[in-house]
């Protein structure tokens, strides 16, 4: 029992000092708008409290609040903790156009010192992130290519394609289709419709379908998204009117399955199953169950057609079909199949981007090879590092 | 177990075994997993985008906008989410066949908007970081080391093999030329670089596919048939004084 007595003693003998002095408050608190961003954010630094260093009162965090008015009620944001040179502190809550005011509370074992409000502040959205002007650059000039040649194209120029081996079997599957009088299954991934590789697909869709329609076969699309199945409905259509048979397009063969990823498999999987479509096309984004569809589609005897530019999904492809589209493939079909200034002239100005990449990497290498040996080109280290580098 | 987490064991274990039927062949238990699970799903997927799109993006913003127009008599920046709001109806239009068209509008702005917005990621990811990726290398390294400098051959073929993969791969998906005499060879080279990498990806996935089945199986040994239905054939022996 004596033992208590003496502890708190001992304690409040060691505590001592403390008694009677104030915790000095964090210094130099500023608060701006975080640069380059997209707004809703705002940035505080400040230095430790004097006593940090000192150690005469410990100082455990510092606490960050936040006002409308500098004095106004303030609400707790959030704390660092202390035992650093420096500070920094983003509010990523602030609402873009709003003043605040902002306090940094040092916070000690028994005693809490404010520093003096600092604001008022705005958050703001930039326009413009000059860091990323060489993306600008790139996009300028890719477009500039692409608006080039399709004006080219349109004027009557013969833009050439090289043959993609498997488009060439898009006509002989749906040619077997129909001799069998079966079913093309047509199967546009499972990414929503703001998916670059769903919008080729749907595109590829509007050329094979014109297709099926000229061969009277069947067409079946399940689509995991109902933005996807509004636009290949809208698709399909449009192309039985193109081919002049609109009275056999059938709406509900172009059918939502459901969002869920295993469970679109397991619709499908039962689709081919049933229906065992002569030929099968999967276009589009695909992640696990491309091996799934792919296997089940071979089970069935389906000549079958891939494109993705998922390179984990491609060697699932590329083993269980027939052709595989790779990558920038499934981008060049619907311009290789349709044979539309537009779409050629996007394809033969992006491969005038391509040509610029390569040199790039050629003179990149180079100079990376001759600084090997003290040599410089264009003052590479800087140079290159503008260019290429995104922040 | 309590007798909820027995009954929902059971209904998953025989689900699952009902999905794994179709190993043998298309049969009922299969079909009527798969339509159970395609409309629970897909049930689900209205009430996860309500919940997880709907209510946040359009719903929300656009009740806090009124508040403040109402306290404040202010209209403030949340008000323009009515534009997403109002395409988002023109969707329904679908229903009416003589409004039809209307719809369009909506499909029009996602795809639009999808295709600009990955413009920027795509040539960012695929093609700006690409370059920088490869332009830093070279292919004779020269190090520092002890004894003076000297050849650093195994980053050295690391990185020719690196440079040479990438030209080639890039010059296969040149479309615009016949791939004949050194184009044709270098493209076939490229072709030879991708699908060395797709095996050595095939070989990787499989793996992760496997782990996945023997997860699955896992569950029916040690989620299912020990706690499910061995313990409790175990328990009636005991109380019969069989074991």
């Amino acid at each position: 029992m004596k033992s208590v007595p003496l502890g708190v003693f001992i304690i409040m003998a060691l505590a001592a000092p403390a008694f009677g002095q104030m915790l000095q408050a964090a210094e130099g608190v500023t608060a701006r708008d975080t640069p380059l961003d997209a707004g809703s954010s705002i940035t505080l630094t400040w230095q430790p409290s004097p006593d940090e260093a000192g150690r005469k009162v410990q100082v455990l965090a510092y606490e960050v609040w936040r006002a409308t008015r500098a004095a106004g009620e303030y609400e707790r944001l959030g704390e660092v903790e202390s035992g650093k040179e420096n500070y920094e502190f983003t509010d990523e809550e602030a609402e873009n156009g709003v003043e605040y005011f902002y306090k940094v509370r040092a916070r000690g074992e028994r005693m809490s010192t404010d520093a003096a409000p600092a604001g008022p502040v705005k958050a703001t959205a930039e326009w413009f992130h000059p860091d990323r002007l060489n993306m600008l650059v790139a996009s300028v000039v890719l477009a500039a290519f692409v608006l080039y040649f399709i004006s080219q194209a349109r004027a009557g120029k013969e833009l050439f394609i090289r043959r993609i081996a498997g488009l060439e079997a898009v006509q002989e599957a749906v040619g077997r289709a129909t001799e069998m009088g079966k079913p093309v299954l047509y199967v546009p991934g499972i990414a929503d419709i703001d998916d670059i590789q769903t919008i080729a697909a749907v595109t590829i869709l509007g050329r094979v379908a014109t297709m099926i329609a000229e061969y009277d076969a069947a067409l079946l699309v399940p689509c995991s998204r109902s933005l996807v199945m509004s636009t290949a409905q809208e698709v399909v259509k449009e192309a039985y009117l193109e081919a002049g048979r609109p009275d056999a397009y059938r709406r509900e063969n172009v059918r939502y399955l459901t969002d869920d990823q295993f469970g679109y498999v397991a619709g499908v999987d039962g689709i081919m199953l049933r229906e065992k479509p002569a030929a099968n096309f999967y276009l589009g984004t695909f992640y696990a169950e491309s091996l799934i569809l792919a296997e089940t589609g071979h089970s069935v005897g389906a000549i079958q057609i891939a494109g993705t530019a998922m390179p984990s999904q491609l060697p699932f492809f590329i083993a269980a079909c027939d052709y595989t589209l790779i990558g920038e493939e499934l981008f060049a079909a619907s311009a290789y199949l349709s044979r539309e200034p537009r779409l050629l002239g996007s394809l033969v100005g992006q491969d005038l981007g391509k040509v610029i990449i390569l040199i790039s990497i050629i003179v990149g290498v180079v100079t990376a090879f001759l600084a090997q040996f003290g040599f410089e080109l264009f003052g590479r280290s800087i140079a290159l590092e503008q260019l290429f580098v995104v922040k | 177990m309590d007798g909820l987490t027995l009954l929902g064991t059971w209904i998953a274990a025989l689900l699952t075994l009902c999905i794994l039927s179709f190993l043998y062949k298309d049969n009922p238990f299969y079909k009527f997993a798969e339509y159970l699970f395609v409309g629970v799903s897909a049930g689900f997927w209205i009430a996860y985008n309500y919940h997880n799109l709907l209510l946040p993006n359009l719903i929300d913003p656009l009740k806090g906008a009124f508040v403040v127009l109402l306290l404040e008599g202010r209209l403030d920046f949340r008000w323009l989410t009515i534009i997403a709001g109002l395409l988002g109806v023109t969707m329904l239009f679908r229903f009416f066949p003589k409004a039809a068209w209307v719809s369009r509008y909506g499909i029009a702005f996602s795809v639009g908007l999808g295709a600009g917005l990955m413009f920027i990621v795509y040539l960012q990811a695929n093609c700006i970081y690409q370059i920088w990726g490869t332009v830093k290398l070279s292919p004779v390294v020269i190090t520092e080391g002890p004894g003076g400098q000297h050849f650093d051959w195994p980053t050295s073929v690391s990185n020719t093999l690196l440079i040479v993969g990438v030209v080639s791969a890039l010059v296969y998906f040149y479309f615009s030329k016949e791939h004949k005499g050194v184009l044709g060879s270098t493209a076939r080279l490229g072709i030879w670089f991708l699908m060395v990498s797709f095996g050595a990806a095939f070989g990787y996935t499989v793996m992760a596919r496997i782990s996945l089945l023997i997860g699955r199986m896992e569950f029916l040994i040690d989620g299912w048939l020990r706690p499910a239905v061995i313990a409790p054939i175990q328990g009636a022996l005991a109380s019969l004084g069989l074991l």
